[in-house]
C-alpha cells in the first residue's frame, strides 16, 4: 500500500471565512501553502444568514481589506443590496451591510483561491495533527495521505463532530448536509487541547414563488452604495440592487411555539453545546421575551440565480411540521413552501485562552487556529482571525515578529484579545459596545489605521499603502489649515448660516467653530471658504469627522495612551505566580493557567485586581535583574 | 518614568490637631497645584525644593493659608514633580483641599502607591520588593475590607439601583446601535436627559452625605462596655450631652449598639454603645450581646465601665478577659454611691488606667476626657487612616460620576449622536462600581443580551 506524501510550509485546515483568509495571506506572503476543504463546493460558504458586514462586523471587513484581506473584495464583486447601517448616528458606529449572492460569492472566492500562487485547494478531510516535541510537524488526511509542514492554521468552523438537529431528527453532519469531521477532536483532545462544544441554529429557507410579498414592507438599498474595499472605485458598485422584505411574528406563532415547546431539542434537552444569546432562535424569545407579541422577520434573498429566500430572526430547531405551522402564520407566509429546514447546529470548538494573540497555541509551536474553532460566531469574526493566523503563521516561518493588533487599533484587536483573554462562555459576537476606543476605530478610517502594519508585513501592496500615506498626509494639510481660518460676520456668511438654521455671528468666528455646530459640517461651509482645495470624498469625511469631535478624539487617544503603556510591560512567559505570594490566590490561579503576554492583558483578566496588578508590576522589577 | 496621572492623598495622621500635609506626586502636580494656589509666585516658576506661602483658592475664596514645599522631578521620593501643602485649617480643610485638587484633576492615590510609584521608579532598592508588594496587597485588602465595612445597607444599595438604570440605558442605546432596523432612538435623548437629571440628583444627595460625615465614620472607634445596668448608656448621654440613648434602670434596657460621633478637645471620637454583656437566654439580648463582643476587635479604644456600687462578678471577669490586650480605660462608675470596689484595687489587678466616675454628678468627667486626649495625642490609641482614605476615595469615585454624567446632558445639549452618550454613561457606572469594590466584566454585554431581544 502507498501512500501520498507531500511537503508544504502552511496548512490550513478549512476553506470557510477563516480558512480561505489564512490561506490566502500566507500564500501571498509567499509560503507554499495548502488549504483542505471537505467539499470544493463549500469554499466560502455562507450556510447561515446571507449579509457581509452590518454593526461592528462592517469594521471588520474594513478593517481586513484595509491590511490586505480578501473578504471585502469579494463582496464588492458579489453583493446585491447595500446599506450604511446608523448613518444618522455618530461616525463611529456607521456600519456597511451588504446583500451577498451566496453561490457568485463562494465560487469567486474559490476561483481566487485557485488563481493565487503558491496555493493549493484541495479536498479532503484532515484527521489528525503530527505534533513532534510539542511543535506542528504536519497533518494526515482520511485517505492516508501525509503532509509535512512546518505550520497548520485550523480553521474548522462548525464541521468538528457537528450534529444538525430539528425535532427529533438528529442528523450527523455539518451545516447543508456536508460531511461533519468527526476524526480532528481526537487528534486535539490527544494533544491535550481543551474542547468546549458550542450550538448555533439557523432558520428554514423558503421559496420566493410561494411568498406574498404585498403583505410586507419593501426595504430598498442605499443609493450611492458605497462600498467596502477601500481598494474599489465607488462608480464600480452603483448596481442595480435587490429589495428585502420586513414581516413580523405574531400571537398565533408565539401560540405554536409554546404548544410545541417539549417538541424542541433545545428544551427537551437534547442539545447539549451553549447557544448564543444575541442571535437567539424564535423558541428562545417566545420564552425569554414572553411581554413581546410580535418579533421583526427580514426576507433576504439568498442569490440571482435561486428562489430560496432566509426568513432572518427566525431561527429554529422545531420539528418539520411544526416550522410550517408556524411559518405559515406570518403575513405573507401563509402558503409558504420551505426548501430547507430550519434546524441547530452543534459543534466542537475550543477554548481559546489557550492561544496567544497571535492565534498561535501557547503549548504547541507552530499550531494555529481561527474562527468559529476558536469559540467565535460569524462570517467576518471568522475571517479577521483567520487574516491573522495566516500572516502570523507566515512571520513565524519567514522568522519574522507576529503582528499583534491591540485593543486600541482595531476591532479586530479587541476580537482576539476579548476570546484569548476572556473565557467565552457562548459563541463570541462583535459588537461596538466591546470597542472602549471606539470613537477611534471607526469604520471609514479602518485603512488610515492599519495599511501601515498591512504593508510592514508585505501583505498589502505597494500601491495601496502609498495612497494611504498621500491620504493622511492631505487630511492633516486640510485641518491645519481650516483651524487657521478666520470667518467674519459678512453678509454670504449670514446668509448661509441663516439657511441652515444656524444662529448669525455678532463678530468674528473660528471656520472650526462653525463647523462643530451641530446643525453644520465641513461640506456646508464650504461656499464660505474660498481657499479649500479640492479633495476626494473619503479626505473631506476625515477632515470633517476629526474637527467636529476633536474634544472627544483626544480624551480616547489619551486614554490609549495609558492602555499602551500597560500593554508594553511584557511579562516573561517562564515566571512563576507561586513566587509571588502577595499575590492573591484567584489571582494566581488566573495567572497561571492563562499566562497574559504583558501587564494589560493580565489587568483584563477576571478575578485578577488592580492591587493584584501593582503586586506584579513590582515583581516584574525584580525579575529583570535574572 | 512608569506613571503619568497625579495622584494625591492626605499623608498626615487625620486626628491630630488643625496641621496636615497633603501630598501630590506625578507629571501635571504642579499645573494642578498652581490651579488652586494663590502665592507670590507660580509654583511652575519657583525653584525645586523650595517653600513657597500663600492660600489655596476656591473661585477666588480663600480656603486655608499654607506652605507649599516643591521638589521637582527627580529629587523626590517617587521621583515625579512632588508637591506636599502644608495645611493649617484642620480636618475639614484637609478634605476641601483634597477634593479641589481631585476637581482639578488629581485623582486619590491607591493604597501604597506612592511607594509603588518610589519603587517603580527606581527610587527604592529592589531588595524592598517583598515588603512593597506586601504593603499593596495588605493596604489594599484593609482598603477593601473598610470601603464594605462602612458602606451600609442602603447606601450600597443606592449605589447598586444607579448602577443598574445607568447600565440599563447603556444596554438600550446599545441595543439600538447594534440592531438598529430593531429598535428605534427617536426623541430618546429627550428622555434620557430626565433620567440623567435625576441620577444626577441622587449622586448629589450621596456627595451630600459624604462630606456632612453621615457616612465617614471617621476618628478613633470608641466602644463602652461593661455588663447590664453598669450605666454605659448614662456614659454615651454624659459624654455626648445629649439623651441618645434609652437610660432606665431596668438591666438589658440596651439591646443593639448605638453609635455617636463627638469630639473632645479636637479629638474626633465615634462611640459606640453596647448591650450589656452577660449570660442570657433572651435571644434578642444574645444577639445583642454578641454584637457588642463582636466590636471589640475594630475597637481602637475601649471604656470599660464598672458598676463600684457592686461588687465584681462574673460577668466583669469574663469582659475584661476578652479585652486585656486592647487599649482600655476603667471607669469605676456610680462614684455618688456607696462603692464596693477601690480604684487601688481595680488598678492592681488589670494594669490598666482606672477613672472613679459618676454620670450623676459628672464626677471624673474632665479627668476622663483628657485622659482620652492625652492618649490620643501620645500616640497611644490611634484612628484608623485607611478608613479616611477609603472615604476620599469614595467621595472621588462619586464626584467623577457626577462628572460624568453631567457630560452627558452637555451632549445631550450639543445634539452629539446617541452613541457618545454610553461613552460617559460607562464612565459613570464604572466610577460608581469603584466604590462598591465591583470588578470589571461583560456586563454590558450581559445586560444587553438579558434585557434587548436581539438578532436577525
Amino acid at each position: 500500500m502507498s501512500h501520498v506524501e507531500e511537503s508544504y510550509d502552511v496548512v490550513v485546515i478549512g476553506a470557510g471565512h477563516a480558512g480561505c483568509e489564512a490561506a490566502l495571506a500566507s500564500a501571498r506572503m509567499g509560503l507554499n501553502t495548502i488549504c483542505f476543504t471537505v467539499s470544493m463546493d463549500s469554499v466560502a460558504m455562507m450556510p447561515c444568514n446571507p449579509n457581509i458586514g452590518g454593526s461592528s462586523k462592517g469594521h471588520l471587513v474594513r478593517e481586513l481589506d484595509a491590511l490586505g484581506g480578501q473578504m471585502g473584495i469579494n463582496i464588492d464583486h458579489t453583493f446585491i443590496q447595500s446599506k450604511m447601517l446608523n448613518s444618522s448616528k455618530g461616525p463611529a458606529v456607521h456600519s456597511l451591510r451588504a446583500q451577498a449572492d451566496k453561490a457568485a460569492y463562494s465560487q469567486r472566492m474559490r476561483k481566487t483561491m485557485q488563481d493565487t500562487e503558491n496555493l493549493t485547494l484541495r479536498q479532503a478531510e484532515v484527521t489528525e495533527l503530527i505534533i513532534e516535541d510539542r511543535k506542528v510537524a504536519g497533518v494526515k488526511t482520511l485517505s492516508g495521505a501525509t503532509y509535512h509542514c512546518k505550520a497548520v492554521v485550523i480553521c474548522t468552523g462548525t464541521y468538528l463532530r457537528a450534529r444538525c438537529l430539528y425535532g427529533d431528527v438528529i442528523e450527523h453532519n455539518g451545516p447543508n448536509g456536508l460531511k461533519a469531521a468527526n476524526h480532528l477532536t481526537d487528534s486535539l483532545l490527544a494533544n491535550n487541547v481543551e474542547m468546549n462544544r458550542f450550538k448555533t441554529g439557523t432558520p428554514a429557507r423558503i421559496d420566493s414563488n410561494s411568498i406574498d410579498y404585498s403583505k410586507m414592507e419593501i426595504q430598498l438599498g442605499d443609493n450611492p452604495v458605497v462600498p467596502f474595499s477601500f481598494s474599489t472605485k465607488r462608480e464600480d458598485v452603483q448596481i442595480e440592487q435587490v429589495p428585502c422584505y420586513l414581516t413580523y411574528t405574531n400571537e398565533k406563532t408565539h401560540e405554536i411555539i409554546r404548544a410545541n415547546l417539549d417538541r424542541s431539542p433545545m428544551y427537551s434537552g437534547v442539545i447539549e453545546g451553549t447557544g448564543p444569546r444575541y442571535c437567539p432562535s424564535i423558541e428562545d424569545k417566545v420564552v425569554r421575551f414572553a411581554d413581546k407579541n410580535r418579533h421583526q422577520l427580514f426576507v433576504e434573498p439568498e442569490g440571482l440565480n435561486t428562489n430560496e429566500m432566509y426568513i432572518g430572526g427566525m431561527s429554529s430547531s422545531m420539528p418539520e411540521d411544526v416550522q410550517y405551522a408556524m411559518y405559515r402564520t406570518v403575513p405573507g407566509l401563509e402558503n409558504c413552501k420551505i426548501v430547507r429546514n430550519a434546524y441547530a447546529i452543534e459543534y466542537d470548538c475550543i477554548n481559546a485562552t489557550q492561544l496567544k494573540a497571535s492565534l498561535e497555541f501557547k503549548d504547541i509551536d507552530g499550531l494555529f487556529a481561527a474562527g468559529q474553532f476558536n469559540g467565535s460566531s460569524g462570517y467576518e469574526e471568522a475571517a479577521a482571525q483567520g487574516l491573522v493566523a495566516g500572516i502570523n503563521a507566515a512571520l513565524k516561518l519567514l522568522e519574522k515578529e507576529p503582528m499583534i493588533l491591540d485593543r486600541s487599533n482595531s476591532y479586530i484587536g479587541v476580537l482576539i484579545d476579548d476570546l484569548v483573554t476572556k473565557e467565552t462562555k457562548e459563541p463570541y459576537r462583535m459588537m461596538t459596545s466591546r470597542a472602549e476606543y471606539r470613537l477611534l476605530l471607526r469604520q471609514d478610517n479602518a485603512d488610515l489605521r492599519l495599511s501601515k502594519i498591512g504593508y510592514h508585513v508585505g501583505l498589502l501592496s505597494k500601491e495601496r499603502y502609498d495612497h494611504v500615506v498621500e491620504k493622511e498626509r492631505q487630511i492633516e494639510e486640510e485641518v491645519a489649515r481650516v483651524k487657521e481660518i478666520n470667518v467674519g460676520a459678512r453678509k454670504e456668511v449670514q446668509a448661509l448660516l441663516e439657511s441652515y438654521g444656524s444662529i448669525p455671528l455678532s463678530n468674528g468666528i473660528k471656520l472650526v467653530d462653525l463647523i462643530r455646530r451641530p446643525e453644520l459640517d465641513y461640506d456646508k461651509l464650504a461656499p464660505i471658504d474660498p481657499e479649500r482645495p479640492e479633495l476626494s470624498d473619503e479626505v473631506r469625511e476625515e477632515v470633517n469627522i476629526y474637527i467636529k469631535y476633536e474634544g472627544y478624539l483626544t480624551r480616547q487617544a489619551k486614554q490609549v495612551e495609558q492602555f499602551k503603556k500597560l500593554e508594553s510591560k511584557v511579562i516573561p512567559q517562564n515566571i512563576d505566580y507561586e513566587d509571588v505570594s502577595s499575590l492573591r490566590l484567584e489571582a494566581r490561579q488566573k495567572l497561571t493557567k492563562l499566562r497574559p503576554a504583558n501587564i494589560g492583558q493580565a489587568s483584563r483578566i477576571s478575578g485578577v485586581s488592580p492591587a493584584d496588578i501593582s503586586v506584579l508590576l513590582v515583581y516584574l522589577e525584580t525579575y529583570k535583574g535574572y | 518614568m512608569y506613571h503619568s496621572d497625579t495622584i494625591c492623598a492626605i499623608a498626615t495622621s487625620m486626628n491630630s490637631s488643625g496641621i496636615g500635609i497633603i501630598r501630590v506626586s506625578g507629571e501635571e502636580s504642579i499645573s494642578i497645584v498652581d490651579s488652586i494656589f494663590r502665592g507670590k509666585n507660580k509654583l511652575a516658576d519657583c525653584d525645586t525644593h523650595t517653600i513657597q506661602y500663600g492660600h489655596i483658592v476656591s473661585n477666588d475664596e480663600v480656603i486655608d493659608e499654607v506652605l507649599i514645599m516643591l521638589m521637582k522631578a527627580p529629587r523626590s521620593y517617587t521621583t515625579e514633580d512632588t508637591i506636599e501643602i502644608d495645611c493649617h485649617g484642620g480636618v475639614l480643610i484637609l478634605k476641601k483641599v483634597l477634593s479641589l485638587l481631585i476637581e482639578a484633576g488629581a485623582r486619590i492615590a491607591e493604597p501604597g502607591e506612592f511607594t509603588k510609584r518610589a519603587f517603580l521608579n527606581g527610587r527604592i532598592d529592589l531588595s524592598e520588593a517583598e515588603s512593597v508588594m506586601d504593603l499593596i496587597s495588605s493596604n489594599s485588602e484593609l482598603a477593601m475590607k473598610n470601603s464594605i465595612k462602612q458602606l451600609s445597607g442602603s447606601l450600597n444599595k443606592i449605589i447598586v439601583d444607579l448602577r443598574d438604570k445607568i447600565l440599563y440605558e447603556t444596554a438600550f442605546i446599545e441595543s439600538a446601535l447594534d440592531d438598529p432596523e430593531h429598535y428605534d432612538l427617536t426623541d430618546y435623548p429627550e428622555e434620557l436627559r430626565d433620567k440623567v437629571n435625576d441620577m444626577i440628583g441622587r449622586v448629589d444627595d450621596l456627595i451630600d452625605s459624604f462630606n456632612s460625615g453621615h457616612i465617614l465614620k471617621e476618628g478613633i472607634n470608641t466602644l463602652i462596655l461593661g455588663k447590664p445596668n453598669a450605666g454605659k448608656s448614662s456614659l454615651l448621654n454624659t459624654l455626648s450631652r445629649r439623651e441618645r440613648a434609652i437610660v432606665t434602670d431596668i438591666p438589658g434596657t440596651t439591646r443593639d449598639t448605638l453609635e455617636e460621633q463627638i469630639t473632645i478637645n479636637g479629638v474626633s471620637l465615634n462611640i459606640i454603645d453596647t448591650a450589656g454583656i452577660r449570660e442570657t437566654d433572651d435571644i434578642v439580648e444574645k444577639i445583642g450581646v454578641d454584637k457588642a463582643l463582636d466590636s471589640i476587635d475594630d475597637a481602637d479604644l475601649i471604656l470599660f465601665v464598672i458598676d463600684s456600687s457592686r461588687p465584681l462578678d462574673e460577668n466583669d471577669e469574663f469582659i475584661i478577659d476578652k479585652i486585656i490586650d486592647k487599649k482600655v480605660i476603667i471607669l469605676l462608675n456610680k462614684s455618688d454611691l456607696e462603692t464596693k470596689i477601690s480604684e487601688e484595687e481595680i488598678c492592681n489587678k488589670y494594669n490598666k488606667p482606672v477613672i472613679s466616675f459618676s454620670s450623676v454628678s459628672l464626677d471624673g468627667l474632665k479627668t476622663l476626657e483628657s485622659k482620652i486626649t492625652d492618649m490620643f495625642f501620645s500616640g497611644q490609641v490611634k484612628s484608623d487612616d485607611t478608613l479616611y482614605i477609603t472615604n476620599s476615595r469614595q467621595a472621588g469615585c462619586l464626584t467623577n460620576a457626577k462628572n460624568s454624567l453631567s457630560n452627558v446632558l452637555n451632549s445631550i445639549d450639543n445634539m452629539m449622536p446617541e452613541d457618545f452618550f454610553s461613552i460617559d454613561l460607562m464612565d459613570a457606572y464604572n466610577f460608581l462600581g469603584e466604590i462598591t469594590g465591583e470588578t470589571i466584566d461583560d456586563d454590558l454585554a450581559n445586560k444587553i443580551f438579558s434585557e434587548f431581544c436581539m438578532g436577525k
